[in-house]
């Protein structure tokens, strides 16, 4: 891959009370990528991510962020890393400009750069207006929009969102999601949590799957699918105006491809790499008329459940 | 942890709990004053110092020192009884410590805001008291007098101290805001039931114990309780001889009053094992949030 792995867990176990509800976790997220942490209540999403952020004692294993140990550097990670808690509060006297600006003095931000970042930060979230409400004014998804400005507003390096779009309305989801998938630009790796898939699957690079604090699964997206729906393989669509049994012999015929099936106009092809450029070749040589040709697509609904129902 | 302090600093003072408890010590000044006023009059032929009676004379009132003995437990555990369990559950405790920040740096600026506010409390008390008093009686404080009323402010606050350090650790050790303001609070009028109620049980249990006096009052000196009043009276009361003091050996050869050096030696142990109380439960609620799980879920 060659791209810069920046947090990184190895063999994270956590037990509480003698009962293991993070397993020997192993896993890698690369800069400036947007990581989604899924699985079913319980699965150990929460943990794993306080274990990451030092805020949590690993029974065993370590968790690194930009290198720094979590348990050991706890400070150092903090330094890098904002976090969003699964149940964020305030304090409810103090006004939500005042919530932030006590998190940009904790973090050394001087006032000259703090107060037009705060500023910033609040109408990204959408709070531009009610800045100097206290925040006992404010309902449920304020407050999770809140939460979002307050990791926002110290520049993270790193920013692990535990659930951040629970208790948004719609248009609040599709703002923090866009938000979300724009922190990389700015140089903000960004882990988070969500019970969402299709927003997971909106903005995430990459997923993992957590079940019973196991990775299940873990890996960019269409190589999640692929090992999922299709073992491995990838799925090609094709659609001409009239498939011939002799075009479905020269498809076969093709290095890769495994298995082609007909159902009316379209050409369902099984292969072991992406060959959609040799396949339409080979349709437009055998004088066909092509309509289009298409590589599946992997709903994550679709991987979520496979996981889930079989297991 | 400066921000930390300022930040605790700001929410006791703009909290209603504090009004309440400025209203409290604004009563309780008030008390003592008109109770000192009358009680003086009374007393003033006696020969000694003038001016620290305001502290310690009563009419029908109980005095200034008893109204204080009495407030201070509650200012502390009043400060001190969500410290930690408050935030917990409001959410923000994680928050905060996902900050660049050492985790102690958050119990400690806790602890220091809520002595600079008792601080700030008693000598709101002792300043109108001393203040209106002056203007009473006209007769200023002597240099010792005010040395001996500045070491009663300083006991006070340790005391005060001794309360807060004990509601912050059941801060630290329960979730639930009413267990850990019950539990001080439950101490705290357990400490205050006089000692000789407990006599009988202890020699029933211990018959050995309820013969010796000094064994009696060994027991009595772990109470804070005691400690600060014994403290009071010898630092503000140079006549007075109470509790061990009778018992002791040298009690004979001691002058009458005390000068101010012996009142310093002899309130010296007490001191000592105030800080020494509140030292301890503030370091047993140090390491316990040190290494306590801290979500909230
Ligand atoms: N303080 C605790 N003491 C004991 N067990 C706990 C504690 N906190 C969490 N657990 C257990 O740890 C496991 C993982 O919890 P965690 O909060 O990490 O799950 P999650 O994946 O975040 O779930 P959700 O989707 O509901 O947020 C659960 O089985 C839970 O019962
Ligand atoms: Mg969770």
């Amino acid at each position: 891959m060659g791209k810069k792995i920046v947090v990184k867990t190895e063999g994270l176990t956590k037990k509480y009370d003698g009962v293991t509800v993070v397993d020997n976790l192993n896993l890698q997220v690369a800069e400036n990528e947007v990581f989604g942490l899924l699985g079913p209540n319980g699965a150990g999403k929460t943990t794993t991510i306080l274990m990451l952020l030092g805020l949590t004692e690993p029974a065993s294993g370590t968790a690194q962020v930009y290198g720094f140990d979590s348990t050991r550097e706890p400070l150092k990670v903090k330094r890098l890393a904002g976090y969003l808690p699964e149940k964020v509060g305030f304090y409810d006297t103090l006004t939500a400009r005042e919530n932030l600006r006590f998190i940009t003095e904790l973090n050394n931000i001087g006032y000259a750069e703090s107060e037009p970042l705060i500023e910033q930060v609040l109408k990204s979230v959408g709070l531009g207006e009610v800045g100097d409400k206290t925040v006992n004014k404010f309902s449920r998804g304020m407050k999770q929009r809140l939460g979002i400005a307050d990791v926002l507003v110290k520049k993270p390096k790193v920013a692990f969102l535990d659930e951040p779009t629970a208790g948004l309305d719609p248009e609040g989801i599709n703002q923090i999601i866009d938000l979300i998938a724009n922190l990389p630009k700015t140089g903000t790796t960004v882990v988070f949590s969500s019970h969402r898939l299709y927003e997971v699957q909106r903005v995430c690079h990459s997923i993992g799957i957590l079940s019973k604090g196991k990775m299940v699964v873990e890996g960019s997206l269409d190589e999640v699918g692929r090992d999922a729906l299709a073992e491995g393989r990838y799925r090609i669509e094709v659609e001409t105006a009239e498939p011939s049994p002799q075009l479905v012999k020269v498809i076969k015929k093709i290095k890769g491809v495994r298995k082609v099936e007909a159902e009316g106009k379209v050409l369902r092809i099984t292969a072991d790499s992406d060959l959609r450029a040799e396949i339409s070749k080979a349709v437009v040589q055998s004088g066909m008329a092509l309509i289009q040709v298409k590589i599946q697509e992997f709903s994550l609904d679709d991987i979520y459940m496979k996981y889930f129902h079989e297991g | 942890m400066l921000t930390i302090l300022r930040k605790e600093l700001v929410d006791y003072f703009t909290s209603i709990r504090c009004l309440v408890l400025f209203i409290l010590v604004f009563i309780a000044s008030a008390a003592a004053i008109y109770g000192a006023y009358y009680g003086i009059r009374e007393a003033s032929i006696d020969p000694g110092p003038v001016f620290i009676k305001l502290f310690t004379t009563g009419e029908d009132l109980p005095s200034l020192v008893v109204f204080i003995a009495m407030l201070v437990p509650i200012i502390g555990v009043a400060l001190g009884f969500d410290a930690i369990n408050g935030e917990r559950s409001s959410g923000t405790l994680n928050r905060i410590l996902s900050q660049p920040i050492y985790r102690d740096s958050v119990i400690n600026g806790k602890f220091l805001a809520g002595i600079i506010t008792l601080a700030i409390m008693i000598g709101a008390i002792i300043l109108i008291v001393g203040g209106y008093g002056l203007r009473m009686i006209g007769v200023p404080p002597t240099a010792e007098e005010i040395i001996r009323i500045f070491i009663y402010f300083i006991s006070a606050v340790i005391y005060g101290a001794f309360w807060m350090g004990l509601a912050i650790l059941f801060s630290v050790l329960f979730r639930s805001l009413a267990v850990s303001l019950l539990f001080p609070m439950a101490i705290w009028i357990l400490l205050g039931i006089p000692a000789s109620v407990f006599n009988p049980y202890i020699s029933f249990f211990v018959p050995a114990v309820s013969n010796s006096v000094s064994v009696q009052l060994m027991l009595m000196r772990l109470s804070p309780y005691f400690l600060f009043e014994e403290a009071y009276w010898v630092l503000l009361i140079p006549a007075w001889r109470g509790y061990g003091l009778l018992t002791t050996t040298t009690s004979s050869m001691l002058p009458n009053p005390l000068s101010l050096d012996q009142s310093l030696l002899i309130v010296w142990p007490q001191l000592t094992a105030l800080i020494a109380i509140t030292a301890v439960c503030f370091a047993i609620s140090y390491v316990v949030f040190m290494r306590q799980e801290i979500r909230s879920t």
